[in-house]
């Protein structure tokens, strides 16, 4: 039987020096005992003899990881068990990767455990206020009494030095204290609760938010144990309060079920009067463009509103002699409540400029106001608007067109050519020239921007934009802009 | 008498803040205090530093700047015309008790909502001014949540953005036609709009424009629906959210189970919260953003979920024909789709089955809950030949005793 020693419960470095001593003498697992020097004060620290040089063998960087955090639980046994996983690496060296076998499953769930004490301690610590304490630098220092589940206080003190760098505090526990004066951190032996300061003026107001913020009508317990195991109640300021908030809820959620409203809500009405929307505007023309724009907000044609987040009124130039009709808003419209200003909007804005169309000088429209898509994981998929909704719609385009009076409408794909149109209108059979428009009005029809963004075949593409360009300056001549 | 004032003041404002299911701390850019003149971290997770009775965790000061309202939504407790007691905090003594609460590891930061009062504007302001002055005059680096007034103006909000890690507008009803009947004042259109401003400004400030040295703004944004205020089925609740997240990439939906309140309108069903109905919304949600589901496949608008079982389980036992599943040879997408098999135990299924042939045993050690997984899977010793019978299986699954969760 071989004795190893380890200079202290978390001594990884030596753990590790041992191990590897023993495992390069071929010691196995169960010839080992395992012990800590701790409380022999007598003896020196304990030097691992050198390793032989058949000792460099190699470990996955993962084992070690998981090594330096296991060492850390307070059972008993995790010094054999880290040993029993080396010594089987050897032999089985994919063994690490195996989170079912029965060693790694139990060394994953001392780290864990050790990890969640750790989050504990970052969650449980309760500071208190030092005032003028002797021989502080600054007016304010901080400290605490903390038991962790682990020995995980000196692993974890850096979190509070990121995040109290600028403060001086202390957290004493029952294994060590750790000590930060905004320059260094300093470790020492254990502390006793007495060491630590009883009691801070906040603590009042902190009960006070405690119990306030708890909705009686939602009382369970069960899982405010599960997430704050009763080990740390002791320390906490606010766990004393937790027995009588538990007994009073049900009474207090009864009284909330059984109080009857107090009085009647006239102020309610006024207000909802004072508010009430009036949707309907089918009855009467809209007779400018701000009133289409107050129009399509309220729009209930169709159902599109519903998933949409507004309607999108076209804008440009109010007696623009050349007007563009697109599809529908799309994603960035949608949110911006603009037309033509996501990637297709910049695609067709370049296009313009190449056909020497100034955009300020038209108006940009949509056949349908609001956005139609259907949401597919954190994204919206565009679906093309059906007849039924580009007639709806055509309410609003018409509008759009009696005020704006264009001599030119451009219609971009072919929902636009239905909705300015009325009927199907195919693009590639009509591009290219002008077509004559109930009222004064000629008609171009082209594609879509968007269309232009989706033709897979880089020539074919290059072809399509050179017509769509083409296009616009036709629309541009026969309108004089 | 000060100290008094502030007490009470603390317990008006917080008691009339309980009602927001939001706590989380998450998703902040990492920080530390560092280099800096004050104090406070972020770590990307969230750290909740209590719990309390109700089984909610306590991250955040949560609390209202003022529980005056204009406003008189009817499910609402600081509605104009409910009788409650009124505070109003000033901008300093947010500041203070976020500091003091802050330095002695209460707290990961500041929760701040607010009654309306004056106008949106108005507000809003008071709301900024507080976070300005906590990340300004003191340097604070910790976590800070504002709500938005989704009326006030849009350089408010981008103002918001600024200064805090996470801004959040509450839709609160799942209908726009019970927003209209409950809450006669507010626009759903107005929500939408300011969450969809919201969303192209966290795109323009987001990785790019952030190496590029830009200002750091507000990650993501967050909504909270309540259940069983309105007549809304689960499936419409479960629409409306897959249209939230895709429209406007909401971090969170937060459902919260409408809680009978003091002096309530008697519009509304003065019951006990249906925490299990909210339960299996969270649940519901979660499989649509992790687990590969589309809204159709858990229920169909105008329906509600099936309160004794999970939703995942639910779906199980309607497509018996896809299981059971070999967890040796399936794809991760298939596995996902298995009841019992959480994310984590899937990720460590894909690593084992490299090394090892899979047993009931390996899977329960990799975190498989056995009990709803077993039906529906292949190890290397187990096939679940006749448990395959729907209508026994289904018996062995629901869990009765769930239904007095609360």
């Amino acid at each position: 039987m071989r004795v190893a020693r380890l200079a202290s419960e978390i001594d990884f470095t030596s753990w590790r020096a041992a191990a590897r001593t023993l495992r390069a003498e071929g010691v196995a697992p169960q010839a080992v005992v395992w012990t800590v020097e701790r409380e022999l004060f007598d003896l020196a620290p304990p030097s691992p003899t050198p390793a032989p040089a058949s000792a460099h063998f190699t470990v996955p960087a993962a084992f070690v990881e998981l090594a330096e955090q296991v060492i850390l639980h307070r059972a008993p046994d995790r010094l054999a068990l880290l040993y029993r996983i080396l010594w089987r690496l050897e032999r089985e060296p994919r063994l690490i990767d195996n989170p079912a076998d029965p060693d790694m499953a139990r060394a994953r769930d001392m780290a864990k455990a050790v990890s969640r004490a750790s989050h504990k301690m970052k969650a449980f610590v309760r500071f208190r206020l030092i005032e003028g304490a002797v021989g502080s630098r600054s007016a304010e220092t901080y400290a605490a009494w903390f038991e962790p589940a682990h020995r995980v206080t000196e692993a974890t003190a850096p979190f509070f030095v990121r995040r109290f760098t600028n403060l001086d505090w202390t957290i004493l526990t029952p294994d060590a204290c750790v000590a930060w004066d905004r320059e260094r951190l300093t470790v020492s032996e254990g502390a006793d609760p007495a060491d630590a300061p009883s009691e801070d003026a906040q603590e009042e107001l902190w009960r006070t938010y405690y119990a306030s913020i708890f909705n009686p009508a939602r009382l369970n317990p069960r899982q405010m144990r599960q997430e704050m195991p009763k080990r740390y109640w002791r320390n906490l300021p606010e766990a004393a309060l937790i027995p009588d908030l538990i007994e009073t809820a049900q009474e207090r959620a009864a009284a909330m079920v059984a109080a009857r409203p107090s009085k009647p809500p006239e102020r309610k009405l006024k207000a909802a009067l004072r508010h009430a929307r009036d949707a309907s505007y089918d009855g009467s023309l809209p007779t400018s463009l701000d009133d289409v724009a107050a129009g399509v907000e309220v729009c209930r044609r169709c159902d599109l509103w519903r998933d949409a987040t507004q309607g999108v009124p076209g804008e440009g130039a109010p007696k623009a002699a050349l007007m563009f009709v697109g599809e529908q808003p799309g994603d960035q419209e949608d949110l911006a409540g603009r037309p033509f200003v996501g990637p297709a909007g910049q695609m067709f804005d370049r296009a313009l400029a190449e056909a020497g169309v100034p955009r300020d000088r038209t108006f940009v429209t949509n056949a349908v106001k609001h956005f139609k898509h259907e949401p597919r994981g954190k994204r919206r998929l565009h679906r093309t608007p059906d007849r039924g909704e580009v007639t709806a719609c055509r309410w609003w385009l018409d509008a759009e067109r009696r005020l704006v009076k264009p001599r030119v409408i451009v219609m971009l794909g072919a929902t636009a050519a239905l909705g300015v149109m009325g009927k199907p209108t195919p693009i590639g059979a009509n591009r290219g020239k002008a077509l004559q428009l109930s009222g004064q009005a000629r008609g171009v029809v082209t594609y879509h921007p968007a269309f232009l963004l989706r033709v897979p075949d880089e020539e074919a593409r290059a072809r399509a934009y050179a017509e769509f360009v083409q296009d616009l300056r036709l629309a541009g001549e026969l309108a004089g802009v | 008498m000060a100290v008094l004032d502030l007490r009470r003041k603390l317990a008006i404002l917080s008691d009339a803040a309980k009602y927001d299911a939001s706590c989380a701390s998450s998703g902040a850019e990492k920080r530390t205090s560092v280099g800096g003149q004050g104090m406070g971290s972020t770590e990307g997770m969230g750290i909740c530093h209590a719990y309390a009775p109700d089984g909610r965790c306590i991250s955040l000061l949560k609390i209202l700047l003022t529980n005056f309202c204009i406003y008189d939504c009817a499910y609402c407790i600081n509605r104009v015309s409910s009788n409650t007691p009124r505070a109003r905090f000033s901008v300093k003594e947010v500041v203070d008790l976020t500091l003091n609460f802050y330095k002695r590891n209460y707290i990961e930061g500041l929760f701040l909502s607010s009654g309306v009062i004056r106008t949106g504007d108005y507000t809003m302001e008071e709301m900024v001014r507080v976070a300005k002055s906590l990340r300004l005059d003191h340097d604070f680096r910790g976590y800070i949540h504002l709500k938005l007034i989704p009326e006030a103006s849009p350089e408010l909000a981008a103002e918001a953005g600024l200064y805090a890690d996470r801004v959040s507008i509450n839709i609160e009803l799942p209908r726009d036609d019970s927003l209209a009947a409950l809450a006669p004042e507010k626009s759903p259109t107005d929500i939408k709009r300011a969450m969809g401003r919201m969303r192209l400004a966290i795109d323009d400030h987001a990785e790019p424009a952030r190496r590029a040295g830009r200002r750091s703004f507000a990650r993501s944004q967050s909504t909270q629906l309540i259940v069983g205020a309105d007549a809304a089925k689960d499936g419409d609740i479960l629409a409306r959210s897959a249209n939230l997240y895709g429209a406007y990439r909401l971090g969170r939906v937060y459902y919260s189970a409408f809680s009978p309140i003091p002096d309530a309108s008697h519009r509304l069903p003065l019951a006990r919260p249906p925490l299990l109905r909210e339960h299996r919304l969270y649940q519901a949600d979660w499989l649509m953003r992790f687990y590969g589901f589309t809204r159709p496949e858990i229920v169909a608008e105008g329906e509600d979920l099936d309160l004794s079982v999970d939703p995942k389980t639910g779906w199980a036992l309607k497509n018996r024909a896809s299981f059971p599943v070999d967890v040796q040879t399936a794809d991760k997408e298939t596995l996902l789709r298995v009841p019992g098999l959480g994310a984590k135990a899937v990720e460590r299924i894909l690593a084992a089955r490299k090394v090892t042939r899979l047993t009931l045993d390996d899977l329960k050690r990799v975190g498989a809950v056995l009990k709803r997984a077993r039906a529906f899977v292949v190890t290397a010793d187990w096939t679940p030949g006749a448990l395959a019978d729907r209508d026994s299986l289904r018996a062995a699954l629901v869990q009765p005793q769930q239904l007095s969760l609360f």
